[in-house]
């Protein structure tokens, strides 16, 4: 689609910080409207690659380009294209929440004439109609957070780059962040990192995790599961004989076996969990081979992995990874 | 530009609603008015040769040494302390709009803190009742020779500033260069190793950035426009060093 370019195309991006490397070869790409979660431990270049996108840092190499246009030789187009949000969310002390609005709108180029029913809005959409005359410095993080958040909207840009936007909001707020953030897909671009795994599943579209400056993984979080996990957990608890039991799993389907058996309970029901490589559900046809063989069944489940795992995963798969070359060269 | 006025409106607005600022103020006008009485009581002692302005202006540097560091540390170490630098220039605005933004707002601030010292020869002129005090020629010439070299100290204040995110480091790195600019040359000219004839260049120009000199013209009349061309220069090299420095400090961040 050539008259639809991409809203943000990474090619090779390498930055390096005084020998040290932060980013090493990142490429990805976000189609429009795609709401996109990065992921990574502490340091695994999240910040250092969303600055990158905004222009704020140089990269050492490669190549970012955001709605079509080259980030390192059009900086000041691609700052008009860009809602950004930093880590930490700095913000002025000493000034009101309209004000600080009314003068970034200023700086963003939105004209007096639509600024002013434009900051009534984003005030409504981030709840923060209260405040809206208090002090910055004295409100509370929530408060600060979401001021950061009406303050990356407010130009209406196509692409928002949020650093940590949850980070510090109870779980309400958080709620009010999610639909916030969910109301923009397919009107803006909008990449968010967050620790907070539940919150990335929920919103994003897309998933990339991150770790030691390279893409680990990349997909929605179902395709990551399968993936990354490579199999499917059943949970079951069960009462009667087992000895014949691994042998008519393998009937239902070969790959099936028994990871782990608990001891029996007073009332003689052992927990059972089970694995498999395939993905469809094999709930049924597992319950009938159960109760075909007269064992009691009190409970039977498929375990479905979060994304937590498959960060976890991927993480550790990685770092693997980087470890193995060193000890093999010892 | 497009952004240069927007920028100075917020940041003149927000010297106005900072106490800081008004802390500078009543200290500044509460110095200069105690040298100020100072003056008059030994003019009221014994009858003297030049005109209260001339020697009110002589102490110029006083000031200087002092207020500079504090309107100017905070400009651009702040924003960096707090980060707010990064989401400033993650906007359309360039280094150079905030750099000269920042650096108009406190020569604004600082013109009007000595431009409020005319209020001391208005109620000598009201109470005295006699213009022999009042001559125009020192006093319109001190008031310019405030003017245009505030302009270059400022300049290096800002210019310290955009070098630390640690105010008060900001602040005495511009005390010290200021120092260094104002008193270590007047030294410097007096020093007798540099009157030999193989430093000869190196002694015209330790004469031409003579700020007292200058000062001495200024208040004579005397407008020379290599000096006027000294200050802007010395300006315009700040502020290209402060914007250097802002950019610089990204670069390796």
């Amino acid at each position: 689609m050539p008259d639809q370019p991409l809203a943000i195309e990474v090619s090779h991006l390498v930055k390096t910080y005084a020998g040290v490397t932060a980013v090493a070869d990142i490429s990805f790409t976000v189609a429009r409207g795609e709401i996109i979660g990065f992921l990574g431990p502490n340091g695994a270049g999240k910040s250092t690659t969303m600055r990158i996108l905004t222009g704020y840092l140089p990269a050492t190499s490669g190549s970012v380009h955001i709605c079509g246009l080259s980030v390192a030789t059009q900086p000041d187009d691609i700052k008009r294209k860009i809602g950004y949000m930093p880590e930490n969310n700095p913000l002025p002390e000493d000034m009101r929440v309209s004000e600080y609005l009314y003068f970034r709108g200023r700086l963003k180029e939105v004209t007096r004439r639509k600024l002013g029913p434009r900051i009534d809005e984003v005030l409504e959409l981030c709840d923060l109609k209260r405040v809206r005359h208090k002090i910055i410095g004295q409100l509370s993080k929530g408060y600060r957070q979401r001021v950061g958040i009406a303050e990356a909207i407010l130009a209406e840009p196509p692409v928002i780059i949020m650093d940590e936007p949850t980070i510090g909001l109870d779980p309400h707020q958080i709620l009010i962040v999610r639909d916030l953030i969910a109301s923009l897909r397919g009107r803006m671009t909008v990449i968010i990192s967050s620790h907070i795994l539940p919150e990335i599943e929920m919103t994003c579209d897309r998933v990339l995790i991150i770790n030691q400056g390279r893409v680990v993984a990349q997909g929605t979080p179902a395709d990551l599961r399968r993936e990354i996990l490579g199999q499917s957990t059943y949970e079951l608890e069960v009462a009667g004989d087992l000895a014949a039991l691994p042998a008519s799993l393998a009937a239902v389907e070969p790959t099936l076996a028994i990871t782990t058996a608990g001891e029996p309970d007073p009332a003689g029901f052992r927990r059972l969990t089970l694995t498999t490589e395939r993905a469809e559900e094999l709930g049924e046809p597992l319950l009938r081979t159960l109760l075909a063989q007269n064992l009691r069944v009190r409970s039977l489940s498929r375990t479905h992995s979060t994304l937590e795992d498959v960060f976890l995963a991927a993480t550790r798969r990685s770092w693997d990874a980087v470890a193995a070359p060193k000890s093999a060269a010892k | 530009m497009k952004h240069y006025f927007t920028l100075l409106s917020h940041e003149v607005r927000m010297l106005l609603v900072n106490p800081s600022t008004y802390i500078a103020a009543v200290m500044f006008l509460g110095v200069m008015g105690f040298m100020f009485t100072g003056i008059l009581d030994s003019y009221s002692k014994t009858p003297q040769d030049t005109s209260p302005a001339h020697v009110f202006f002589s102490i110029f540097w006083f000031p200087v040494l002092f207020i500079v560091p504090l309107l100017t540390m905070k400009c651009l170490a702040e924003e960096r302390r707090l980060g707010t630098i990064e989401t400033l220039l993650t906007t359309p605005v360039t280094t150079t709009e905030v750099v000269l933004a920042k650096y108009s707002a406190a020569y604004l601030l600082y013109v009007s803190l000595w431009g409020s010292t005319a209020g001391f020869f208005f109620i000598l002129k009201k109470f005295a009742g006699d213009s022999r005090f009042l001559d125009p020629g020192p006093l319109v010439g001190g008031y310019l020779f405030v003017a245009v070299s505030g302009l270059l100290f400022i300049a290096v204040g800002v210019f310290a500033s955009s070098l630390s995110r640690n105010q008060a480091v900001a602040g005495i790195l511009c005390f010290a260069m200021l120092a260094g600019l104002i008193v270590g040359v007047r030294f410097l000219s007096d020093a007798s190793w540099l009157s030999r004839d193989l430093l000869a260049p190196l002694k015209s120009a330790v004469d031409y950035a003579q700020i007292f000199s200058h000062y001495e013209d200024f208040t004579r009349g005397v407008i020379d426009t290599r000096q006027v061309l000294f200050y802007l220069s010395g300006t315009v090299l700040a502020l290209i060093f402060s914007i250097l420095g802002v950019e610089v400090k990204l670069l390796h961040s």
